[in-house]
């Protein structure tokens, strides 16, 4: 049934620039696995490659244990949902979904039935007779859904099938397909480059930059433990803290924040003595009798928690989040407080190589 | 491409065949005619081996340079007064509520696209030596009207003929500049007239240069119209190359293909100056509003529609006037209005022209049918599968602008003349068979199908493809079931235009036709010149009329959006 993906040292390359740079990745069979990153980050040349829109330059696709390289894209087994749908504009609704099945030379008397169980996963049997001009850009997504997944294909492809939508029916939508590739175990590889929207629908999720994966992992392990400074930026919010660390002993380094009287001790993956980059989510930041020292210059109230801008002595400016529930009332602008954190939550850069430090 | 890189889909094959086929089509009927007209034209039965006697003879002989000169004037002057003329249409058109704008729109369209030969007959009709205008106004007042023979004749018919282009492109352009940046004009104090020079006209002069480009080079190229109205001594190249390649009996026509070359080596020189100029004021401009269309009533709306209406009617009369002549009586060679109506001269084609209307049919039928495969695959390698190979039969298609039609008959006539000998001595020749002149038709009128396909496939998205690929159809059965059902309608609609031009065309087959393959434009052009009028009318009205029904059925299918040029 559905395959396991197993992308070996893949290259991707146009003249002189390299779009997908030797990426390596292994996808379990029914998996829901997305590929995330801004744009021109190689992601959706990745997902067309295993699609055979794009040839593999460099290294091994595989599904199972098949290298499928040489396999032409219509002999492939896959499913793909498209960014703006594709749906046949000369055919119906119930048509445009049989039109996979009819190419596998299923039995007449089974095309009938499937396609209108599809359509019923989808909740759009009501309109199977309907043209495509006729139909709401939600219902094409259904529709594009639908004749994918209605060959039970080895494995499900969608290249930003979302980003159409309105912000609504896109959360809608989001349950809806993730409902779905749960009853049908079908592989899934899904790009985006919606941080959200990754974080809410996949099992595992790898970042990508440049051509370059730059962290595989569920989402909260993404979030919590970014391997690097840009996905602590890419993936939520993260204030950034200049800081200098002497630790020999990884169990406890002494991290002194530059420009602030305050130091903290963390425990470190090995020993390291230098510059560091300090980041932290503004939920993890809290006002505290000690720490780095700053002033409010503008509270944000947000219903479940209000959002503070603080100015540092420096001029940097961080970004803190406090519960409503946890406070009686927001603090006034320029009031003088002081910023600290809990060193078991906050990630350590090195500055020079952008490598984590922290456990 | 044959190269295979690791992983390159296989799906290449079908379409480095289609490629294949379609540059074997080109190298066939394109490359290797022009080619055999080039060295030909470096022959002479007077020296042996290459020499340039042809060229020294044309720019030595007065009779030979004087045609060019005639021809660079008969181009140049309709390329202004076309200007002239086509800019302010536009202009009118798109900015004011002119009533009966569509019916303007569809006249000009209509009288563009019926043959030029036929505008030249209608005015000999109207105002030739023995024409009606011309006897009237000297038997009534005894005024001498100017000749309509010569130079001015022609440039007359050339303008009200292909001032259409100028207008097609440049109420285009006009109809997409944004608001904003005319209001900014205003805005920055300038008047109106100030802003329309120093704004709107810069704005759209590469849609004016891309019209003028037209008439130029299709008032350069034209047979008919010097054919009928050259008068005298006034010869233009294509009248010139007709007449030299009838002269050199069973000669190898040397001297008509270095004419040939001269004209095909002008219309480059036009096209490359054309493309440099344009190509250093070339503005892309989103347009996300466009233009106001001031509402003007009562004598304001009548005034700015007065001059689109008498453009249109002018230009538009040839057509009339040759359909109602087809009914009036005849004296030999002059029209007699006042003896009533009659059928005779259709009746008289019935007796002894069907064979040329059915040529006209059967030509113009088995070539559209080719230019539709063609065209449909040639359209989808061009914006699908471009690459190299793409752009260079792009490149190719195209060269029949320049190739006016008589020189691509000669080509024909050098290349095809002899191809052999069968075992039992008969010369296999291409040249006097039909299927020449459909050959002749495909290769000059591919382009309108090919670029009205190309443009309706360029809108559409290529992911609908590979989500049927994706499906498990291969791409070339995807092809089939999907694109090329796609595109019909816009290859469809182009393929109307080509068959309008097929059913109009002249300057080539009237080089190669023979009595059995003379097509209805010959039947007619050769009965203008030997006089005959009422048989002449009768087959120019037959044209004008299957050309109108066919543009209106193309304008319907494509709901108005149809492109002639």
């Amino acid at each position: 049934m559905s395959h396991s993906v197993i992308i070996k040292n893949a290259v991707k390359k146009y003249g002189d620039f390299t779009a997908v740079n030797g990426i390596s990745l292994e996808i379990k069979q029914g998996e829901f696995f997305t590929l995330l990153g801004p744009s021109g980050c190689g992601k959706t040349t990745l997902l067309r490659m295993i699609a055979g829109f794009n040839t593999v330059d460099g290294g091994e696709i595989c599904f199972d244990e098949k290298v499928i390289n040489n396999v032409p894209a219509h002999k492939r087994d896959i499913g793909m949902v498209f960014q703006n749908y594709a749906i046949f504009p000369h055919l119906n609704v119930a048509e445009n979904v049989a039109y996979g099945l009819k190419a596998r030379k299923v039995p007449k008397d089974q095309i009938a039935p499937r396609v209108a169980e599809a359509l019923k996963m989808v909740q759009i049997d009501a309109l199977k007779d309907r043209k495509p001009n006729e139909l709401s850009g939600g219902q094409q997504q259904r529709v594009a859904l639908a004749r994918a997944f209605v060959i039970e294909p080895g494995v499900l492809l969608m290249d930003e099938p979302l980003s159409n939508l309105d912000a609504k029916l896109r959360v809608q939508m989001r349950t809806t397909i993730k409902k779905l590739q749960r009853r049908l175990g079908i592989t899934t590889i899904y790009v985006t480059h919606d941080q959200e929207e990754a974080l809410a629908i996949s099992d595992r999720i790898a970042v990508m930059k440049d051509g370059n994966i730059m962290q595989v992992g569920a989402p909260d392990e993404i979030y919590r433990k970014p391997a690097n400074p840009f996905v602590a930026n890419f993936i939520g919010v993260s204030n950034f803290i200049d800081c200098t660390v002497s630790g020999e002993d990884p169990a406890g380094a002494a991290v002194q924040m530059t420009g602030a009287d305050y130091a903290i001790r963390m425990r470190l993956r090995k020993p390291y003595t230098g510059e560091a980059i300090l980041s932290a989510r503004p939920e993890q930041l809290s006002f505290a009798g000690t720490g780095i020292p700053g002033k409010i210059n503008m509270s944000v109230f947000l219903g479940d928690f209000i959002q503070y801008e603080v100015e540092l002595h420096n001029g940097q400016i961080l970004e803190l989040n406090e519960y409503t529930k946890d406070v009686d009332s927001a603090r006034p602008d320029g009031e003088q407080v002081y910023v600290a954190f809990n060193p078991n939550q906050v990630s350590l850069y090195c500055k020079e190589t952008q490598e984590v430090l922290s456990c | 491409m044959l190269k295979k890189k690791s992983g390159a889909p296989i799906y290449k094959d079908f379409w480095f065949w289609v490629k294949l086929l379609i540059f074997a089509v080109f190298l066939l009927f394109l490359i290797y005619p022009f080619s055999t007209l080039v060295v030909n034209s470096f022959k002479s039965a007077k020296e042996d081996g290459l020499t340039l006697y042809n060229f020294q003879r044309f720019f030595t002989k007065k009779y030979y340079y004087q045609a060019l000169g005639n021809s660079l004037k008969v181009s140049l002057i309709p390329t202004i007064t076309s200007i002239l003329i086509g800019v302010p249409m536009a202009y009118l058109m798109t900015r004011f509520n002119i009533a009966g704008k569509t019916i303007w729109h569809v006249l000009i369209i209509l009288s563009l696209m019926c043959p030029p030969f036929l505008g030249a007959y209608s005015w000999i009709i109207l105002f030739g030596n023995a024409g009606v205008v011309t006897q009237w106004l000297s038997g009534l007042f005894g005024v001498q009207m100017p000749s309509i023979y010569g130079m001015g004749g022609i440039c007359a018919v050339f303008t009200l003929k292909l001032f259409p282009y100028v207008y097609l492109y440049v109420s285009g352009a006009m109809g997409s500049i944004d608001r904003s940046v005319e209001e900014c004009a205003e805005n920055l104090g300038s008047g109106k007239l100030r802003r329309l020079l120093t704004v709107t006209v810069p704005v759209v002069m590469p849609s004016i240069a891309a019209g003028a480009l037209m008439v130029f080079m299709t008032a350069l190229a034209d047979f008919g119209t010097p054919g009928i109205l050259a008068g005298g001594d006034f010869r233009t190249l294509p009248v010139l190359i007709y007449n030299e390649y009838l002269s050199e009996t069973g000669g190898n026509a040397n001297l008509a293909s270095a004419i040939s070359m001269i004209v095909v080596v002008i219309a480059l020189l036009i096209l490359f100056l054309q493309k440099w100029w344009v190509a250093r004021k070339n503005y892309t401009m989103s347009s996300l509003r466009p233009p106001e269309i001031t509402e003007y009533h009562g004598w304001k709306r009548f005034l700015v529609t007065l001059p689109v209406a008498v453009v249109c009617l002018i230009s538009f009369l040839p057509q009339v006037v040759v359909i109602f002549c087809s009914f009036v009586k005849t004296n030999y060679s002059n029209f007699v209005f006042s003896e009533g109506f009659t059928l005779e001269h259709y009746t008289e084609l019935g007796k002894s022209l069907m064979t040329n209307i059915r040529n006209t049919f059967v030509f113009s039928t088995v070539a559209i049918i080719f230019i539709l495969i063609l065209g449909i695959l040639l359209s989808y390698v061009i914006v699908r599968r471009r690459g190299k190979t793409g752009g260079a039969l792009d490149m190719l298609m195209m060269a029949p602008y320049v190739i006016p039609g008589s020189v691509l008959g000669l080509c024909y006539i050098v290349a095809f003349n002899y191809l052999g000998k069968t075992a039992d001595g008969t010369v296999i020749k291409l040249t006097g068979t039909a299927s020449i002149i459909i050959i002749a038709m495909i290769i000059r009128k591919l382009p309108y199908t090919v670029r009205s396909g190309s443009a309706f496939l360029m809108q559409l998205d290529p992911s609908v493809e590979e989500a049927s690929i994706n499906l498990g159809v291969s791409p070339m059965r995807t092809f089939f079931k999907v694109t090329a059902r796609l595109m019909l309608p816009g290859v469809l609609s182009g393929a109307i235009i080509s068959w309008v031009t097929c059913i109009n065309e002249l300057s080539t087959s009237i080089m190669l036709y023979t009595g059995k393959t003379a097509t209805i434009t010959i039947a007619s052009y050769t009965n203008i010149v030997r006089n005959s009028v009422g048989t002449a009318a009768s087959l120019a009205s037959i044209l004008t009329v299957i050309s109108g029904i066919l543009l209106l059925i193309a304008f319907k299918a494509s709901k108005g959006k149809v492109s002639v040029i």
